[in-house]
């Protein structure tokens, strides 16, 4: 019997040794990745149980942690709530973070792995842990400008610097107080979460950076004219034929300029004109020209179909791929499946600015411990070169034109000149058009680079169009920031 | 392998079982031995557990409430007299019994008690409606039902005379919850009684008990047709046909559970006992692979044509599926939130009162093991499994220094279903196996599983009494 004891015995030990391996695998090797999880509220209370750090900008808190006398410990407080809410995000007690909350958590809550002798020093000393305080890019003025400017409007601004690639000021609209997204009360707070959600303006949605993306229609002719002269075959005087409708090869697709007829007077148009006056029937001649190939590899040097993370992740913007010729020639003005962000845009127009140079744009500029000891600087880093400095200064003159004396002379400023394109974008047959702006100033040494977005045809239907909506936007928020 | 034990003290090739000792030595004997040693002993390690249990209650409070309040403590204190009170009477009556079983039932006791109460204070629970309280309550019931046990079962040997009894008692026990009006479902398994809004109970847990002494009696009566008699087949050699009923019978049983009672854990500690019993008692490894596979058959087919069952499987294989994650009922949530808990408790763990423990549903019994994982950390679990494992080879040790065939098998038999629980349940926990749900022995809330585990140790104890009161065995304590 004892042979089947020992037999026994060992099955046992077996058991118990499989527990043991269980648990060391849970508790110490997946640990991480367990608490990495999305639907794991202990992280969250764990970051809940410090006093997180403030978001700060130009030294003002636009979020900032509270003592509160429950559970929690500390109260999530945006003093601007609204006006921040596309940058700072929010930190429900019961659900997931979103924008720098979430995407700088780790500092914010003193758990990043470059706090931790922090900790262990606060730990020994006695002292609470306390998160690190981020200071971001935003400019103060710029936000609110672009925050009055853009009004009632659903749509989006978005400013940057185009040499560094910071962004000074991101606006959506409609938006929502994050103040009534922390509160304690999760009942409460899951009802107004359910109301905003059923909400069809999507006050959720950061239009800035992804929600339902647009077609950038006109704007997105700024980068074809790039792909156009970065090919070498073509200047801004190389002319198209200049007819007053083109049916598409193989279909039965019609395209026409916008307010109908040909692109100015006589039989050829010259690519500057094409530009300046936003003409889709030489565009379309020149995208399949050109083909998606070239048109795509110009994008993806723009950033298209890559993800920002501004820190804060980011929708890519869509060039989409294997297109035929009659969808690329509607790609070339910025339809068909084409998609762009208002930050895709502004960073387009930035690299322009920038001498062709695309800078990766960016919310955060430092990241101070509790003991005011810096943790990580945020340095201009560039993403790529999109274009050569000639084309760069080529297309600044060219937009220069647009806002003079084209389809974009609602962003003329006086005594200072203004680079720009519109952009109004067909969305179905009978839906409002979306309706953009982007460009930059001064354009002889260009220090804003601004993109607006104006979804639901500014509440016109289809008679807004970009230059009678958006390009007022961006002369009022450029003028703001010009006369600081 | 040669038929000797691991110390080689006994051969079992000596067909003749040595009668059972009577069940007191006479007066004079007990005079000459040696003083109570082993007693002694004991009451140190006693002493340890209380203090043990004593500074986890404090412990709690002061991570948990900031304060110490008496109250509770002294409610443990009264716990620590009554199992002083066990010790006392072994010295009369059992004053040879293994020393170390006692004081480990007596630490995981404590620490279960000072986790539901930490759990109690997250809930705000207090008074007799907190479960911490009633646990206490329980535990002393179960430490008087152990000290009963001792006192009226003086030889082992008596349980042999009831086999066949304590067979109809398990049935019945286990047919109880299905009695209309008397038994009820929680949280989907129809394993409990109540009497009245008072209290529930899970006869189950006092099931195994009674089926361990119905297989160990059945399987030394029946070993000899059972094991010599059969058909070889594949180079292993099968049972008769007519000696498959008992077998079938057990089989039977546990897929009735399955389907009647839902109670996945239950089933597979009661086969697991019965093939491992079996085992021992037969030497036929050809008994465990046929019963092994008519059970993974059984579950298969419960897995394919029971949705519960089904459900369980899935949530096991896959619980991080959204889809898994959020079905309700029956999905993966508490599965996962108890891996998160877990993970959260890391090497070292939270430390009491810092964790957050009750976000897992019934973090105080199913989950007791993941709260305590998540407070006292892979540092606080690998104590208790060792604790466990000490317990389970002390339940082992009588079964090889055991005098009488029946001793030896009720021995292995209740040494191992302590240990196949705490497989079952902590495996179920941490993935190891598809969750079911039965009491971790000794930590989990619940009365009849505290009752049924303490009643366990007293039948442990009694049997080492026999195993060390023999005079040509003197094993070191």
């Amino acid at each position: 019997m004892n042979r089947e004891l020992k037999r026994v015995s060992i099955v046992a030990l077996l058991m118990f040794a499989a527990l043991f391996v269980s648990t060391t695998i849970i508790q110490y090797f997946s640990a991480e990745s367990l608490a990495a999880d999305p639907r794991n509220s202990r992280t969250l209370y764990a970051s809940y149980s410090v006093e997180r750090g403030p978001i700060l900008v130009d030294g003002t808190p636009v979020a900032l942690s509270q003592p509160s006398d429950d559970d929690y410990k500390f109260l999530r407080v945006y003093p601007n709530g609204p006006l921040y809410a596309a940058v700072t995000g929010y930190i429900p007690v019961n659900g997931e973070a979103t924008g720098l909350e979430s995407s700088l958590n780790d500092y914010l809550s003193g758990q990043a792995s470059s706090q931790f002798f922090d900790k262990i020093n606060r730990l020994i000393s006695g002292q609470d842990p306390m998160g690190a305080s981020v200071d971001i890019a935003i400019d103060p003025v710029a936000q609110q400008a672009a925050w009055d400017a853009l009004g009632d409007y659903q749509g989006a601004v978005v400013v940057t610097e185009p040499a560094t690639g910071r962004i000074l000021a991101m606006v959506t609209k409609p938006t929502f107080d994050p103040n009534t997204l922390v509160s304690h009360n999760t009942e409460e707070v899951q009802v107004t979460y359910e109301g905003l959600l059923a909400d069809p303006g999507k006050p959720l949605f950061n239009r800035a950076t992804g929600g339902d993306m647009n077609p950038p229609g006109s704007v997105f002719k700024l980068v074809v004219t790039a792909a156009a002269l970065e090919s070498g075959r073509y200047t801004p005087e190389s002319t198209f034929p200049n007819p007053g409708t083109l049916t598409l090869p193989g279909t039965d697709s019609v395209v026409i300029n916008s307010g109908g007829g040909t692109c100015g007077d006589g039989s050829t148009v010259t690519l500057a004109t094409a530009l300046r006056l936003s003409c889709n029937i030489p565009f379309a001649e020149l995208g399949m020209e050109l083909g998606d190939d070239a048109i795509r590899e110009q994008a993806e040097k723009f950033g298209f179909n890559h993800e920002f993370e501004i820190p804060t992740a980011t929708e890519p913007s869509v060039y989409p791929r294997g297109l035929d010729e009659p969808q690329t020639a509607l790609s070339a003005f910025g339809q068909y499946t084409v998609r762009a962000t208002p930050l895709q845009m502004a960073v387009v127009s930035a690299a322009i600015a920038n001498g062709g140079i695309v800078m990766n744009p960016n919310l955060v500029d430092g990241i101070t411990a509790p003991d005011f000891a810096p943790l990580q600087e945020f340095e201009p880093s560039e993403f790529g070169r999109a274009i050569s400095e000639d084309t760069a200064r080529t297309m600044t003159e060219m937009m220069t034109n647009g806002v003079e004396d084209g389809a974009a002379s609602n962003a003329r400023i006086d005594g200072v000149s203004v680079a720009g394109k519109t952009g109004t974008a067909e969305n179905g047959e009978d839906d409002p058009y979306t309706l953009w702006f982007t460009g930059f100033a001064p354009a002889d040494n260009p220090q804003y680079a601004i993109t607006v977005l104006v979804e639901d045809g500014g509440g016109l239907g289809q008679e807004g169009y970009g230059n009678l909506i958006a390009a007022p936007i961006a002369k009022q928020v450029l003028e703001a920031v010009l006369n600081k | 392998m040669s038929d000797t034990d691991a110390t080689g003290r006994i051969s079992t090739s000596s067909p003749v079982t040595p009668p059972a000792p009577t069940a007191t030595p006479p007066d004079g004997m007990r005079r000459i031995r040696m003083p109570q040693r082993l007693r002694n002993l004991e009451f140190w390690l006693l002493l340890m557990a209380c203090f043990i249990n004593a500074s986890a209650i404090v412990l709690v409070q002061l991570g948990a409430l900031g304060r110490i309040d008496t109250q509770l403590v002294l409610l443990g204190a009264g716990l620590s007299v009554l199992v002083f009170g066990l010790h006392i009477v072994m010295r009369f009556v059992a004053r040879d019994a293994d020393p170390f079983l006692l004081p480990i039932a007596t630490v995981l006791n404590g620490l279960g008690i000072a986790q539901i109460y930490r759990i109690d204070i997250a809930f705000g629970d207090s008074g007799w409606e907190s479960a911490s309280v009633r646990q206490i309550a329980w535990s002393a019931i179960a430490i008087i039902a152990a000290i009963g046990t001792m006192l009226l079962i003086r030889n082992h040997r008596v349980l042999f005379r009831y086999t066949y009894l304590s067979g109809l008692i398990a049935i019945v026990l286990l047919l109880l919850p299905l009695v209309p009006g008397l038994g009820q479902e929680i949280n989907g398994a129809r394993v409990w009684i109540s009497f009245g809004s008072f209290a529930t109970f899970q006869p189950g847990e006092i099931a195994k008990i009674a089926l361990a002494v119905f297989f160990a009696g059945y399987l030394v009566r029946n070993r000899d047709s059972l094991s010599m008699v059969g058909t070889k087949f594949l180079g292993m050699r099968f049972p008769r046909a007519r000696d498959l009923g008992p077998l079938l019978i057990v089989w039977a049983l546990s897929m009735a559970v399955i389907v009647f009672q839902r109670d996945l854990g239950t089933a597979l500690l009661y086969f697991g006992l019965f093939l491992v019993m079996l085992y021992v008692a037969t030497s036929r490894l050809s008994w465990v692979v046929l019963g092994l596979s008519l059970f993974l058959a059984g579950a298969l087919i419960a897995s394919q044509t029971l949705d519960y069952v089904h459900a369980r499987f899935e949530n096991w294989l896959v619980p991080f599926s959204d889809a898994r994650y959020d079905a309700d009922p029956g999905g993966s949530y508490q599965l996962v939130q108890g891996l998160f808990g877990l993970a959260n408790g890391g090497l070292i763990g939270t430390g009491w009162g810092r964790g957050s423990p009750d976000i897992t549903p019934v973090p105080q019994s199913d989950y007791i093991i993941a709260s305590l994982g998540e407070e006292l950390g892979l540092a606080g679990l690998f104590a208790i499994f060792a604790l466990y494992v000490l317990l389970v080879a002390r339940g082992f040790r009588i079964g090889f220094a055991g005098q009488d065939d029946f001793g030896k098998l009720l021995g292995v038999g209740l040494a191992f279903v302590v240990a196949l629980q705490v497989f079952i349940v902590v495996g179920g926990v941490t993935r190891v196996i598809p969750l079911t749900g039965l009491t971790t022995p000794f930590l989990a809330a619940g009365g009849s599983s505290l009752i049924a585990n303490w009643i366990i140790v007293a039948l442990l104890l009694r049997l080492s009494d026999t195993v060390r009161n023999h005079p040509r065995l003197v094993i070191d304590g």
